[in-house]
Parts: C-alpha cells; structure tokens; sequence
C-alpha cells in the first residue's frame, strides 16, 4: 500500500528535489507509516541509486550534494517522529568536522562532510576558520566517534597536531579517532602528528571513517 | 628592453572575445551584485572605511552593500600603468598594457626533487634555489615565492621566504604568502630597507602583494588587512578570485566571471577609498569544478576563455592584470601539462595580460618541478614568438630571392636566408632528431630539462644582497618572530 509513496520518496532522492523530499516526508508522518520504514525502504534507496549512478560516471557531484541535501530535509523531519518511538536510525557513527583555524578553505571539507552523511554518518559540520578548542568541545558535547580537520595550508596544517593535542588534554583519546585532510596533508605527516587517518578525496574519507568506526 | 628578459610586445595578434555590450553588461550586473547581494569584508578597517564612504555596512554578517557609483569612482584613482620594480633597476617591468610578463607560480607545497627525483615537502632552500634558476631564465620576469618553507615558523615563514629570494635573485617580488598584519608590516619594513627609504619604495617598489578574495562573495580579513597595509607604502597590491564553476561560482561561465569581478574591483575599490592613486591590479585564476571529483582543474577549456575574457574586464576598469596560466592540474609534466599550459598562455597572452602566473607548478599547484618550470618557460617563448606574428614588408617578401631562385632550386645558399634565419623559431626541449637518434639515446625533454636546472643551480651566481643589508632584514624577521609568544 506504501510502495507509490516509497517510489516517489526514493524518486525525490533521485532527483534531488528537497522540496518533494519534505513533502512526502511530512505525507508519511500525517498518514502514520512508520518513519524507519519510510528512511529504509524509501529514501535511502534513492541515495543508493544516487551513489550508483555517481560510481559509473552517469550523475556528477552536484547530484550527489543535491540528494544528500533532499535526504537531510526528509530526515529532519522523519528523526523527531523516531525518537518518540524510542527508535533512532541506524548510524554509522558521528563526525565532527570543520576547516582549522586560520583557514577558510571551504569546499574540500564540505564535500567530505557532505559524502559522510550520505553515507549514513551524523555530521556537525563546524565551518572554516574553526578555533582548536571548538573541535574537542563540540566531540565532547556529541559524543563523538571521530573529529575530522581539514586544513589547506601550511601554516594552518601545523594545527591539526594542535586539536589532537586538545582532544588528548581533555581526556577523549583514543577512543576519539582523528582524521584529516587537505592540499598539504601526506602520508608522512599524519604519521608524524599520530592522527589515525587520512585521504586525498571524499569518496576516500568515507571509507576512512567507517574503518575507523570498525565497520 | 628589461635587461635580458623576455616579455610579449607589440603584439600583432588578437581576439574578440567578449563585445563591447557583452562587458557593459558584465558590468552592470557586477554592481548589482555589489549593490543589492553584498560581498563580506571580514575586517575591521575595511568596515570602518566602507561606513565613512556611506555603504551600508552590516556588522555582524560583515557584508557590505556599495552603491555602483561609489564603486565606479573609486576605481577611476587607480593608476593605469605603473612599474614593478626589481633590485637592479634594467629589470624593471612597465605594467603598460603593452608588455607581458611570466612570473614562477607560488605557494607550492612539495617539490620533485632535482637529484633524486622524489617527492618530498618543501623547505626555505627550495625558495632560494627556485629563485636562483629563476634569476637565470630570460622567460622569468618576476617571482612569486614558489614553494612554501615548511621548515620555518608560520608566523614569520613568509618572511624567510622574501629574504631567501632577494638572496638569490635581482628580479621583482611578488608575494601571495604574506596575509597578517604583522608580516605585512614586517615586509613593508623590510622591502623600504631593500628600496634604500620609505619614499624610494614608493617609487620604485621592489615588492608587490597578491591576495585572494574568498569566493563566493567574500574576503579574507587577513589578506584585507595585509593588502591595507601594503597600500599605505605605495607596493602594488592585488586581489585574486578563483571562483569555479559550480562550487564557488555559478556553473555558468558569464555568471562566474560576474562574482568573480564583484569580488576583485569591490576591493580594488576599498583600495582606492582608503589610499587613492594606490597601484593595484586585478588578478584572476577561475576554474571549473571537475564534475567528478570536485577539484580545482587548473585547465581546460573554461580556464582558457577566462584567461582571455578577465584581461578585457580589466581593460575596462584600466588596471593592469595578473591572470593565472600555466599552473596545470597534471601530476607530471606531461601531456595534459602540455596542453593546459599552452592554452591558457596563448589566451592570456592573446588578450596581453600584464602578468602570467605562473611556471613550475602541478597537481593544481601544489608540486614543484624544474623540469616543468624549464618547459613552461619554454611554453611561453613559442608563445611570444606566435604573438610577433607575421610581417609583411619589402623584405620579408623577399621578391627579389624568390626571383633569384626561381621554379627549383632552394633557398639555402641566399644571404637573405642566412641574414634572417634567426627569427626562425628554434626549441630547446622538443625532441626533432632522427628517429634511430631518439631510440638510441632513449632521452627527450624531461632529461634535457632536468640538467638545464642543474646546470643553472650549479654555476649561476646572482648578484649577491649586501651583507649588512641581510643582517638587517634579518634582524626585522626576528623582531616579528620574538613579538609571537610560543
Ligand atoms: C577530515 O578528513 C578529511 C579528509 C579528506 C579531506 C579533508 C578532510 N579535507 C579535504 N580533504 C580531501 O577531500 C576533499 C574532497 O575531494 C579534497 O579537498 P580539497 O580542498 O583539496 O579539494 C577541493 C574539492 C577543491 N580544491 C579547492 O577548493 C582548493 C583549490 C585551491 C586552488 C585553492 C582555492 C580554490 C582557494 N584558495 Co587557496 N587554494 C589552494 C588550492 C590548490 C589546490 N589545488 O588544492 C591552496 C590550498 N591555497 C593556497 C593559498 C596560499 C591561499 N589560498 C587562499 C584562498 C583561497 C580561496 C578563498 C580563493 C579559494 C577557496 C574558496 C573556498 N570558498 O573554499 C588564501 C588563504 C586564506 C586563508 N586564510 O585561508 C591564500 C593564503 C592566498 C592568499 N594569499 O590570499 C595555497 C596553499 C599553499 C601553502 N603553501 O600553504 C594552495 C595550495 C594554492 C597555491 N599553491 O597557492 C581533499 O583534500
């Protein structure tokens, strides 16, 4: 009976259409489908198609940022409706990510930020120009699995062993796993500043982070 | 003549790329978005100035609104030529709009080493030898600091870095590494000990500065208030978008080009309220976002309409321009280096952009090579030599030898041919030996290049700073570093 509206909530996905997404989302809640159902068996088979489609060359990144955000809007909506069931959706960890201060590189870390969640990570997305203190507070506040800091200069990716070193003072290493990014990071230096990964892409990153979370 | 370098002049190419309409209309829609959108101008002095001129100023978002008129007038101060100047006075460059000049590309953060071939990070020596072989090549008119000196403190690396140049070369400075106030001011100091006196500086400015704006819409504070303070003393300053298509501009090219002139003449424009008549001029590296991978290309297509699109904009608010070329996404030099690089130099060069930015850098500069650095110089002097284009006259007719020769026969033996035959064109990387020569010796351009580099790294002695003069630039690098607690 829910299957055309499984079809279109996947199709909103598809399409990128935040404002479908919201509508059925909002469609499910009045007619009582359950939420997990109308996450599982609805949206996110559209951002599997999504992230099929970008895996063959067929869908571009604007796509795949598009239905990324349509699947934000639906889950706002749908998240609420789960907790009162005393359900939650099922996530593969949680990320706190931002750009380093000192450094407004904007993109790179936004699209990171973007592929985690879309992959079913929960992301606090800090910003740029991200005080060292911030990072480890905001892990501290959320709970979170991994903190992630890009930084695109030089100067600036001197900082990244600075949050470490906060997330350390603060009592959350290791359990807190560190990831990080950026035109100047390498292999050698994530090595030298003992963060637990890194990557040259986002597709890269969400790999990372799931192995960081053991999964 | 600008000592032995090379440079475009007197072109007899050139391209219609956007109308007379096509650039009004850019134009306008720029001051619209200045007006009605606003760009964000996350400095303190830069608010309080735009307030004083009567913009409307939203403190907390630090977005700025500026009527077109304001932004028109302003602009109308700045000089439309002026020169960069070098520490040996032949080397001087007129920005004149009839010259174009090649700088090093800058900012790199690894580097393929000389000798072993390896990638590695870079470090202050790199800067200093870049520049060495910089100083030697005729191609090379100005340098940008190459490669970052990763082994020197962020608060004063930029510093190190315009020392290690002077130590090494006599040609123009420009940074792009100098955006605090507290560097910007330890480099004013120190570019007025190189120039002799605060006012021989400002005749004769043997630094100049290049900041980015912050695309979309934006300003970066530290690069504002840098740029502010480079002003004052009278170095030429300028600002950078980068807007790419589809992340930090509209997909769409004409879009692109509008956000990125709102961004740049808004703070030419701050320039002129705050320090009127101050040399500046507009620079420009737009891109499309690869649909892929979301990086920034560094090439094709949409790279090489802008290279030429952005000097008719600058033309138009009559400053000089420095317009990215070169600078390839490739990871080696390559083909795809190859193709970037000519491209983007031949548009920016056909439109006689001021300044090219820049030799040496890949992967979307960040890895140094001095093979690409000898080959894109290269590049650019086939390019000039394109740009001469072809002369009709009495002698280059030749009617009297073709009449000598006749039907048959060749022209090898005519004293014509021997009095001319130097304009002809002649490489020194691209490969036109005999096949079996080529096979035998199993070499080409990248080996050629590489010892060319050793070569200068090794014998080329520039004209060294004056001892006393380094210790006290040294003394000014030191003063800044002791003021930074650790
Ligand atoms: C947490 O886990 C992870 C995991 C993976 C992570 C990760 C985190 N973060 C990133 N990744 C990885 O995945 C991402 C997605 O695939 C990738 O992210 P990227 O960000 O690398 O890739 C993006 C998708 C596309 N790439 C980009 O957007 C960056 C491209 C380049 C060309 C670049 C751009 C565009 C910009 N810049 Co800037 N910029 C350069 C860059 C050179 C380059 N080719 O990288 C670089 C980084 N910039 C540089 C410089 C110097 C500067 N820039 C500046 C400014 C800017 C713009 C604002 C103009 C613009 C950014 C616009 C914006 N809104 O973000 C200034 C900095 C101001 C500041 N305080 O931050 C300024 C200082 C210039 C100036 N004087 O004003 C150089 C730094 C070199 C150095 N030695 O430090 C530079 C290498 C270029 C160069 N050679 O000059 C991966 O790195």
């Amino acid at each position: 009976m829910n299957e055309t509206l499984f079809e279109a909530m996947k199709q909103s996905i598809i399409d990128g259409e935040a404002e479908d997404a919201e509508r059925l989302a909002n469609q499910a809640v009045a007619e009582g489908v359950d939420p997990l159902e109308a996450i599982n068996k609805g949206f996110v088979l559209g951002l599997d198609d999504v992230g099929e489609q970008f895996g063959c060359g067929e869908m571009f990144l604007p796509d795949l940022v598009l239905a990324a955000e349509a699947m934000k809007t639906a889950v706002a909506i749908l998240e609420p409706e789960l907790a009162k069931k005393g359900t939650a959706r099922e996530i593969l960890g949680t990320v706190v990510m931002g750009t380093v201060e000192g450094d407004i590189h904007d993109i790179g870390k936004t699209l990171v930020a973007t592929m985690l969640s879309a992959s079913g990570f929960k992301v606090y997305d800090l910003g740029v120009n991200v005080a060292i203190g911030a990072f480890a507070e905001k892990a501290r506040e959320v709970g979170a699995d991994i903190v992630g800091v890009s930084s695109l200069l030089t100067t600036t990716m001197v900082r990244q062993r600075f949050v470490i070193e906060a997330l350390d003072d603060m009592g959350l290493r290791p359990q807190v796993k560190v990831m990080v990014g950026g035109a100047p990071v390498t292999r050698d230096w994530v090595a030298e500043i003992g963060a637990d990964g890194y990557s040259e892409d986002a597709i890269g990153a969400v790999a990372v982070a799931k192995r960081l979370v053991g999964k | 003549m600008n000592g032995n370098i090379k440079s475009i002049t007197d072109p007899r190419l050139s391209l219609d790329i956007l109308s007379q309409d096509d650039v009004q209309r850019l134009h306008t829609a720029t001051l619209e978005i200045i007006e009605k959108t606003g760009v964000r101008f996350p400095s303190k002095s830069a608010l309080e100035i735009w307030e004083a001129h009567g913009a409307t100023v939203d403190h907390d978002s630090m977005i700025v609104k500026a009527p077109g008129h304001l932004i028109e007038e302003a602009l109308k101060k700045a000089p439309p030529a002026y020169d960069l100047a070098a520490r040996s006075p032949e080397q001087d460059l007129p920005l004149d709009g009839n010259h174009v000049f090649v700088g090093t590309d800058g900012c790199g953060v690894e580097v393929m080493d000389l000798y072993t071939g390896q990638r590695r990070r870079s470090r202050l020596q790199d800067v200093g030898e870049i520049a060495r072989v910089a100083d030697y090549l005729p191609e090379v008119g100005f340098h940008w600091v190459a490669v970052s000196a990763q082994d020197y403190p962020p608060e004063s690396r930029g510093l190190h870095e315009l020392l290690a140049i002077w130590q090494n070369s006599t040609k123009h400075v420009q940074t792009e590494s100098v955006y605090s106030i507290a560097e910007a001011k330890a480099a004013v100091e120190m570019a007025t000990a190189v120039a002799g006196s605060r006012e021989a500086l400002r005749k004769r400015p043997v630094l100049s500065i290049m900041q980015c704006t912050a695309p979309p819409l934006g300003q970066d504070g530290g690069s504002i208030d840098a740029a502010l303070i480079a002003a004052e003393a009278g170095l030429p300053t300028g600002f950078m978008t980068m807007a790419s298509c589809a992340s930090t501009g509209p997909v769409t090219l004409a879009g692109n080009l509008a956000v990125g002139n709102a961004e740049v003449i808004s703070a030419l424009a701050l320039i002129q309220l705050a320090y009127p008549g101050a040399p500046v001029f507009y620079a420009a590296a737009q891109t499309a976002m690869d649909l892929r991978t979301g990086a920034y290309t560094g090439g094709g297509p949409e790279d090489f309409l802008f290279g030429a699109a952005t000097n008719v904009l600058a033309d138009f608010y009559n400053v000089p321009l420095s317009m990215g070329s070169f600078a390839t996404g490739a990871k080696e030099p390559n083909w795809q280096a190859g193709i970037d690089n000519s491209m983007s130099t031949f548009m920016a060069s056909i439109a006689m952009s001021d300044m090219l930015l820049g030799v040496g850098l890949l992967h979307g500069s960040r890895i140094w090579s001095y093979e690409q650095m000898l080959m894109d110089c290269e590049i650019f002097d086939m390019v000039r030599q394109v740009m001469a284009g072809i002369v009709v006259d009495e002698a280059s007719l030749a009617l009297d030898v073709i009449g000598k020769v006749g039907p048959g026969g060749n022209f090898l033996a005519q004293k014509h041919t021997r009095r001319h035959m130097r304009q002809l064109w002649l490489p020194k990387y691209m490969d036109r030996r005999p096949y079996n020569v080529w096979e035998e010796q199993g070499d080409g351009a990248r080996d050629w290049a590489n010892a060319e580099a050793r070569r200068i790294l090794e014998t080329h002695q520039p004209e060294p700073l004056d001892a006393g003069l380094a210790a006290e630039l040294k003394r000014m690098i030191k003063s800044v570093e002791t003021a930074v607690p650790a």
